[in-house]
């Protein structure tokens, strides 16, 4: 990068700032000299059409436009139902079908369930905040920064080589042979939702931990009078208690993994069997060319993710009528 | 105690008994409670190391020489001792062809994460304090219509946006670097826009739920004294509404700087452009056994992340838990 590059950069950063809040500056001037009549539709305008004009000319528009791609070809001609069919039929397709499938059924129940293990564990031990941060960091770091983390656990060096990937070095030590584990078919795909797992048990625990917490002491200690051993107050106590936090949590981690594009993308780039949809259409529609085939899974990934975030609404708004 | 005992009527030995078997129930249930207790904090114990350990092999490797790293195992550090900091000195400042040069891409970052993060926000701040205190035919559908917005995945635009980009976009950066040529043809434009785009569902929901929090009284006074809607938004709204603000913007900040797919798509992949992510990912992907190398990167990415997530922890979490369906 040389200086001018930079300096280049630092144009660009402070040009487009000073363009953003000169225009809105100057049409928020202009607004308050118009004439008195009218005046409070042109502040409407003012207000709300940069959103509006945004979000239909960049969401709206794509998301029909993508509607009517995903039923051409990679020439743009109507072909029908083939780009389903061909989801639907060819083996490497099904695949990624089975393998979206497998994640977004291991990973929520997964990590929800060591979430909310450990919130109940750590729940008003000493040094509580300490433990929760260092499982909740995987959050804050990016799924690339977290695939190259993995990848080197899991990484593998040939024969009498020492190993420097601590899964196989694992292995080593209890005498097995170290394994290629990325390139391995179908245990790569669960090293994958390892990662993944690592990421979002953050999350669970954090929402758990604040619900256990809401958890009324009198039900509990009352529970405790009456003579029930812990397991019995977690799971009639506890567990009923936090119930609509445990929902979010499972749906709210469900789409996050519906989504899941980067891990896979950084670990095996979809190869040896280990694609997932998100995947599939990234390389698809701007690698392989085939924007029907990539329109197509993008549709079938809606289709997927609506159910799961209309439930997760409901779910919010009842908790919320019931505060 | 034992005074207890002695005050009472009742025979001392048949007390004595009762106690001692009260205190011996006492015991077990308390010898148990610390059991159960103490496994719940070895397992607790355990999952944090389990959740900690990959990132702190990979923390430590990255101060090993190249050698070492690639011969021996972290674990065996205090066997091979060895600590540099020429990885982070190649990654980040090295000009070889063959060097990531990551000094490039971190800028990008910046570059791109900070206006994708302050665009949004005022747009959708302005938005949110329509819906929420100018009173207009259909508003409430219209609000709807944009909360319904969120569960289109980012995926089904892509395609066509990259296509009105490339049309309409690209003509217009082409004549700005023909004016002023130290901005590249292909320049930040298009990725932030995009984030822009995606934000704002989010965004419009969060802070509208804030926003409409506010007293009308507050807002009513001041319309009455004169103030325009303008006046009102920049004078009383936004410094009401900097939790809920600063709440969205680390989210927003956090998303973009560790997104890969957007940028990917509307970067183009250059050093003029793309953000450390997408190079990471190329890195991995080209020289995946280089480790030396990898470690270090990886690091210099995650610094930005964790020194938020440390600083501003409690935003950090509010802002996650409002915005954790987005994408």
């Amino acid at each position: 990068m040389t200086t001018a590059d930079l300096l280049g950069k630092i144009i660009q950063v402070v040009a487009a700032l000073a363009a953003f809040s000169l225009v809105i500056g100057l049409v928020l001037f202009l607004i308050d000299k118009a004439p008195k009549r009218g005046r409070d539709y042109w502040q409407l305008a003012f207000f709300l059409l940069p959103a509006l004009i945004l979000l239909a000319v960049g969401l709206i528009y794509p998301a029909f436009r993508t509607s009517l791609l995903a039923f051409s070809n990679s020439s743009g001609e109507w072909v029908g139902g083939e780009n389903f069919v061909w989801m639907f039929t060819q083996p490497a397709a099904l695949v990624t079908l089975g393998n979206t499938i497998i994640w977004v059924v291991v990973v929520p129940i997964l990590s929800t369930a060591i979430g909310l293990a450990y919130a109940m564990f750590i729940d008003k031990s000493r040094g509580e905040k300490y433990f929760k941060a260092l499982v909740f960091m995987p959050m804050a770091i990016s799924f690339v920064g977290a695939g190259i983390i993995w990848r080197f656990v899991y990484d593998y060096k040939s024969g009498d080589n020492a190993q420097i990937g601590l899964l196989n070095q694992i292995l080593v030590w209890f005498g097995a042979e170290p394994v290629q584990w990325l390139q391995t078919s179908p245990i790569n795909t669960f090293l994958l939702i390892v990662v993944m797992i690592w990421i979002q048990t953050g999350f669970a625990m954090v929402i758990c931990s604040a619900a256990i917490k809401g958890v009324p002491t009198e039900q509990i200690e009352a529970a405790q009078l009456d003579g029930t051993n812990p397991w019995q107050r977690f799971t009639n106590v506890t567990l009923p208690g936090i119930r609509g936090s445990l929902v979010v949590v499972i749906t709210t981690i469900s789409i996050a993994t519906l989504k899941v594009f980067d891990i896979v993308r950084t670990m095996t780039a979809g190869n040896f069997n280990t694609s997932v949809i998100a995947n599939e259409m990234y390389t698809q529609a701007f690698r392989a060319g085939e924007q029907g085939r990539g329109a197509a899974l993008a549709i079938v990934l809606f289709l997927l993710v609506l159910p799961i975030v209309i439930y997760n609404v409901r779910v919010l708004r009842q908790q919320r009528e019931i505060r | 105690m034992s005074d207890n005992v002695v005050d009472l009527p009742i025979p001392g030995a048949t007390k004595t008994r009762v106690d001692t078997t009260a205190e011996v129930v006492g015991k077990s249930a308390r010898v148990k409670k610390r059991l159960t207790s103490r496994t719940a904090t070895v397992v607790a114990l355990v999952i944090a190391v389990l959740w900690t350990l990959p990132t702190f092999g990979l923390f430590i490797s990255s101060f090993r020489p190249a050698g070492l790293i690639s011969t021996t195992g972290w674990w065996t550090i205090f066997q091979n001792p060895g600590f540099t900091l020429d990885n982070y000195q190649e990654v980040l400042f090295s000009t070889s062809q063959s060097s990531p040069q990551l000094g490039a891409y971190f800028v990008n970052s910046l570059a791109i994460a900070i206006p994708a993060t302050l665009f949004p926000l005022v747009i959708a701040a302005m938005a949110a304090y329509a819906f929420a205190w100018i009173k207009f035919k259909w508003s409430g559908a219209l609000f709807v219509l944009i909360f319904a917005l969120q569960i289109v995945p980012l995926q089904l635009a892509l395609i066509p946006l990259l296509q009105m980009f490339t049309q309409f976009l690209r003509p217009g950066q082409e004549w700005i670097h023909s004016i002023i040529p130290m901005i590249p043809e292909q320049g930040y434009l298009p990725v932030w826009i995009a984030h822009t785009i995606f934000a704002l569902p989010l965004a419009i929901f969060l802070l509208h739920n804030f926003i409409s929090e506010i007293p009308g009284e507050v807002i009513e006074a001041a319309r009455v004294d004169g103030a325009s809607h303008g006046q009102v938004f920049f004078r009383i709204v936004l410094p009401l509404a900097v939790p809920a603000l600063a709440s969205f913007a680390i989210f927003q900040f956090l998303w973009v700087w560790n997104d890969l797919l957007v940028a990917l798509i509307f970067s183009g992949g250059t050093q003029d452009v793309a953000p450390l992510t997408q190079r990471l990912a190329e890195l991995t992907g080209t020289r995946g056994q280089d480790w030396q190398r990898l470690t270090a990167a990886a690091f210099v990415s995650l610094v930005v992340p964790l020194i938020v997530f440390f600083s501003l922890q409690r935003y950090f979490v509010r802002g996650l838990l409002a915005g954790s369906t987005k994408g």
